[in-house]
């Protein structure tokens, strides 16, 4: 097995302007096989984009690279076959029944016994009894469920999610990602996007993109430490009135509350213990020394390339 | 708190003419979204100014040039003459000469013509003797109206011609008699002719209808991005979607010739598993027209505008409503290209005048290909991407 073959997606300097905004700016990543890549932006960020560019919805400006081993420019057709998609929004048929949307992708894919493949499918997302309902009927839990059971059912190698749980409860939730682990498991691809954090952390692998341009990857760890941030929680009286002091001050890159506590975050150590140090002495106020959250990362990362590329 | 009272108290609400204010901004958000909205914007001047034309200029009820063919069975002088008179008439257009029945009957049967005169064999001698010898004339009276009026002033305008002529004098009455026969449809019965041409009619609207919302609905629901994901190609979705409306437009178009038969009368002479045949490669027809905008147009609102930019047409062109043949030329080349008219001649033909294949092959030929260019357009139009 050579190195080609570990790798589900490998693709290089991917750009996609629409109507001469680029949406997706020379984007470059690789996904292992058999692993659970995230994928992590602000809304509008390219995430949509890039995941259709993977599975030959779209066409790129420019850029190459491969999907399964099939060339996303050329093979799309092949790459189709292997690929199930999930879209972001529940795009089967509302007007046809559980049952009928499984049968009609089983046959689309031309799979030998559609009703069997239906049958089981069915059995597998605990459908049983909700077969014969309409999908525009299913809750959003349901609908998802469904949504997952339909682009898994042609067996395919690699799954696209786009944002797959956006509105669903966390049982729900928590139910489609243990889901996801056991199809990882026996050896599928899974590049997920979200918004949450928990479930970044669930992630193989994590990607971070904003406004086209991909600003991190690797571990949840790596991240973390790449980003070589230096973040103090403090808990106490009047955080909001240290909210306003502290913002903009140097070496502080980012001031965010965390429920009853605040998270003050900065790059620069020397600059940051400088700015906080008037306030440290303040009886009223609890001052920790703490890791940083993936979620103190992806705000000042976000922060910070909201400078860098809307001017 | 004091800063969200500062921010209420410098915009203040102000009462007074709020529901014409409102009503303005809700009319200035509509005008711009109809200006970006190009085809809505483009129909809301084509179809009256289509209308318009259409009306004014391509309808005209007084027929003229209407393909007329001769059964020759005598070659004189006098018998030159009278085709003359009758062509100078502007009525009647002499396209074919023929010199046997079969020939002529034919003719009329498949449409090609809409009159035929027969002039006899001893014609000139049976005139100049005095016998008053009977010139026969052919209507094709399925539609009664392209008819009726050039029957109607026949006699006249033969008399008045002849009047001129040297050849016989100036004699004090009709040299000859003029026996008009209103084939097909001898009572000028016009649920005759209308029946069979809503059956035509009513299937070009359905079915572009079925079809065109086709695509442009899975856009607007979300479903195509998924659909497309999938491996299918643009063939397969087209026939996925056009066989199942088929059967739609066949039922139907059974339902129409139906109540036809029942309620109005209408024969079916000809043969019913042609009738059969010619209406499904109609509909199919149609149904892939219908596609055709589908893949061209946005959303579903342009789709039903442009099935009824073509559907007008159709009626007014095709000789549904108004004489195919007192068309203007340029009228009579759009109407050639609307599978409709081609189907109005085939179900006419077959209902009431027991026409066989043999003479609608050009009919078929034309629908075939009408619908081949459809499907063609439609397959290289449909989008594979979200690009």
């Amino acid at each position: 097995m050579n190195a080609g073959d570990q790798i589900a997606i490998d693709v290089k300097g991917l750009t996609k302007s629409f109507g001469g905004r680029e949406v997706v700016h020379d984007l470059s990543m690789q996904v292992k096989r058999g692993s659970i890549y995230g994928f992590l932006g602000p809304n509008g960020s390219g995430k949509t984009t890039t995941i259709r560019i993977l599975c030959g919805l779209l066409t790129p400006d420019s850029g190459e690279g491969t999907c399964l081993g099939y060339d996303i420019l050329r093979d799309a057709d092949k790459i189709k076959r292997q690929v199930g998609y999930m879209t972001q929004r529940f795009s089967l048929y509302q007007d046809l029944s559980v049952r009928e949307n499984l049968e009609f992708v089983a046959r689309l894919y031309g799979l030998a016994d559609a009703r069997g493949a239906a049958r089981d499918m069915i059995k597998r997302l605990g459908l049983s009894g909700r077969e014969a309902q309409l999908a525009g009927e299913l809750s959003g839990g349901w609908k998802q469920r469904l949504a997952l059971g339909a682009c898994t059912l042609p067996s395919p190698k690699l799954l696209l999610l786009d944002e797959p749980t956006a509105g669903v409860d966390p049982k729900a939730r928590r139910d489609f990602w243990n889901e996801i682990h056991a199809l990882a498991a026996e050896g599928l691809t899974v590049l997920v996007s979200t918004h949450y954090m928990d479930e970044a952390e669930r992630c193989h692998e994590i990607a971070y993109i904003a406004y086209g341009h991909l600003l991190t990857h690797g571990t949840v760890e790596e991240v973390i430490a790449g980003s070589k941030l230096t973040t103090y929680t403090v808990t106490g009286e009047n955080l909001n009135g240290l909210t306003a002091a502290l913002s903009g001050e140097p070496g502080i890159d980012m001031v965010a509350p965390f429920g009853t506590s605040l998270h003050v975050s900065g790059r620069d150590v020397a600059a940051l213990e400088a700015s906080i140090a008037p306030w440290r002495d303040n009886s009223g106020l609890h001052w920790q020394k703490a890791a940083p959250s993936l979620e103190d990362v992806f705000i000042e990362l976000m922060g910070r390339s909201r400078d860098n590329f809307q001017g | 708190m004091s800063a969200v009272d500062q921010l209420a108290s410098a915009h203040e609400i102000r009462e007074r003419f709020g529901f014409w204010k409102r009503s303005y901004a809700m009319l200035i958000k509509e005008f711009i979204q109809l200006k970006r909205d190009r085809v809505s914007f483009a129909m809301i001047v084509m179809l009256p100014v289509m209308q318009l034309l259409l009306f004014g200029f391509a309808i005209n009820t007084t027929p003229h040039n209407l393909p007329s063919a001769v059964l020759l069975q005598e070659d004189s002088d006098l018998a030159r003459s009278v085709l003359k008179a009758l062509e100078n008439t502007a009525y009647f257009h002499f396209i074919y000469e023929v010199h046997d029945v079969d020939q002529f009957d034919n003719l009329l049967k498949s449409g090609k013509v809409l009159f035929g005169v027969e002039i006899p064999r001893g014609f000139e001698r049976a005139v100049r003797r005095g016998d008053k010898p009977a010139l026969l004339v052919a209507a094709d009276a399925t539609d009664p109206v392209a008819a009726s009026a050039a029957l109607g002033s026949l006699g006249m305008i033969v008399q008045t011609a002849l009047a001129h002529d040297l050849y016989i004098g100036n004699p004090p009455d009709m040299p000859f008699e003029i026996r008009a026969h209103a084939r097909y449809n001898p009572a000028a019965n016009s649920s005759l002719n209308i029946v069979p041409g809503l059956v035509g009619t009513i299937l070009t609207m359905t079915m572009l209808i079925f079809t065109a919302l086709s695509v442009t609905r899975e856009v607007e629901r979300g479903t195509m991005e998924a659909l497309l994901s999938m491996p299918i190609k643009p063939v397969e979705v087209m026939f996925g979607k056009i066989i199942p409306y088929v059967l739609v437009g066949f039922v139907q178009a059974f339902l129409i010739i139906g109540i036809g038969v029942v309620l109005f009368g209408v024969p079916v002479l000809g043969n019913l598993f042609l009738l059969a045949l010619l209406s499904t490669l109609f509909i199919t027809t149609n149904l892939s027209i219908g596609y055709t905008i589908s893949t061209v147009v946005q959303n579903q609102l342009q789709a039903m505008q442009m099935s009824m930019m073509f559907f007008l047409p159709s009626i007014l062109l095709s000789g549904f409503m108004f004489p195919f043949a007192g068309m203007p030329t340029w009228a009579q080349y759009v109407g050639e290209c609307l599978p409709l008219t081609h189907y109005l001649r085939i179900v006419r033909a077959i209902m009431l005048k027991g026409a066989t294949m043999q003479n609608l092959q050009f009919e078929a030929l034309a629908l075939t290909a009408l619908m081949a260019l459809a499907m063609v357009i439609a397959v290289t139009r449909f989008r594979r991407t979200l690009d």
